[in-house]
């Protein structure tokens, strides 16, 4: 294939990607990394290097739209990148000298663990209960505003909560993806933080956890210019108009429909990987 | 975020800060990204692609030192990866500023953390721990 024609395919296939990870909220990096090694038959290395340079670039965007409203909790959002980035370097590492077989079927579960979790019906777990000593000591608790009224909360089981994101920081580096489902589970159902404050610190998370494993993968060679390149910017305006678009729009459908698309994708990437060992 | 009336004003300030050190990070790098994909195109539009076994040994710029030498030969390639170095500077200068704007509320505690994130993210870009 003539590196114009790669270029233009990779750029329209990153474009859905993103316009398609944000829409449903599992972002760009699940899907192109899928159709970089699945369709185009490039190999994994080369697929999560690009694709972590994409995460960056569309969390750094939406993160700077959060921060300015007040949404993001720094403090909870730095605390818990010491997790995060430590997390990201030794997957990233590890990546290094694992067998793209094996990458390929632990994305795959993550993949189809992501698919389900977008499904899920979400439970507020917000607590006003301050008393947990780790959250005190650090100042965690905190307040945001929605609709101009000022939304009290407090955050429980920290350490819980700083286990789970040295998980997910980890996967993060492992795979080149943005682990946000799994840093949900952390600060929604562990550390009972609200929605909105999940979301967008999780997100604010995501630029300096890619970063981390991102310094890794290019020391290593594994981000290549003629990949990076149509998979950031196609990621990126897929992004910014799918974050356009989701005001507007009921999202229920797309996102079973998704899915199921995601599920299969998993399914492939996981028997190419068991028939490849 | 804050207990008192006056460090919320100045959290408020920060936060501004933070976000527009973001948005200009991301639309700067992005641009250069951009413009050296298309000398990237120019020069190598006919090339054939071979990604389909990983080849660490044939990347050609895989250190800050090989980009900024790219960089000043005019590669296009080179300067997607430059372009891509700042991306991953944005958020790092993100932590930075943080560190600062912690140090004039007097919060210690996240100078630390700051401090902290920014040595693990050091000793990763020395290859201290990849090597």
């Amino acid at each position: 294939m003539s590196v114009l024609l790669f270029t233009i395919i990779v750029l329209l296939g990153a474009f859905f990607a993103g316009l398609l990870g944000s829409l449903t909220g599992l972002g760009g990096g699940v899907i192109i990394i899928p159709l970089l090694t699945l369709a185009l038959g490039v190999d994994i290395h080369y697929a999560i290097g690009a694709s972590i340079i994409s995460v960056i670039a569309t969390s750094s965007g939406s993160a700077a739209a959060y921060v300015k409203e007040g949404i993001t909790n720094i403090r909870i959002g730095m605390f818990l990148e010491i997790a995060t980035t430590i997390g990201a370097v030794c997957g990233a590492i590890v990546a290094v000298y694992l067998n793209a077989n094996y990458i390929a079927i632990i994305f795959g579960c993550i993949l189809i663990f992501s698919a389900i979790m977008t499904l899920k019906k979400k439970v507020d777990h917000s607590t006003l209960d301050d008393s947990d000593k780790w959250a005190n000591f650090f100042k965690l608790n905190g307040s945001y505003p929605d609709k101009a009224v000022e939304h009290k909360y407090a955050v429980k089981h920290v350490p819980g909560g700083f286990l789970m994101m040295l998980f997910a920081g980890t996967l993060s580096g492992l795979l080149g993806i943005g682990s946000g489902a799994l840093k949900v589970i952390a600060m929604d159902n562990i550390m009972r933080l609200p929605f909105k404050v999940s979301t967008t610190t999780s997100n604010f998370m995501m630029g300096v956890t890619a970063a981390a494993s991102a310094v890794v993968y290019l020391h290593r060679g594994q981000i290549d210019p003629g990949i990076a390149m149509p998979v950031c910017i196609g990621v990126l305006t897929g992004a910014s108009l799918g974050s356009k678009v989701l005001l507007k729009t009921k999202t229920d459908k797309l996102k079973i429909v998704f899915a199921v698309v995601v599920t299969f994708l998993a399914l492939q990437m996981i028997y190419k990987g068991i028939s490849g060992l | 975020m804050s207990t008192g009336k006056k460090e919320n004003l100045n959290d408020k300030d920060i936060q501004v800060i933070l976000g527009t050190l973001l948005r200009a990070g991301v639309i700067i790098s992005m641009s250069i990204v951009l413009i050296g994909g298309i000398i990237f195109l120019i020069h190598n539009k006919g090339a054939i692609t071979d990604y389909k076994v990983f080849k660490p040994e044939l990347s050609k710029f895989s250190s800050i030192a090989a980009i900024f030498k790219g960089v000043l030969t005019f590669q296009g390639d080179a300067i997607v990866q430059f372009g891509i170095l700042m991306l991953i500077f944005t958020p790092i200068a993100r932590i930075v500023f943080a560190i600062f704007s912690f140090l004039i509320e007097g919060d210690y505690l996240y100078v630390l953390i700051g401090f902290i994130i920014l040595t693990i993210i050091t000793i990763s870009l020395n290859g201290g721990l990849a090597n």
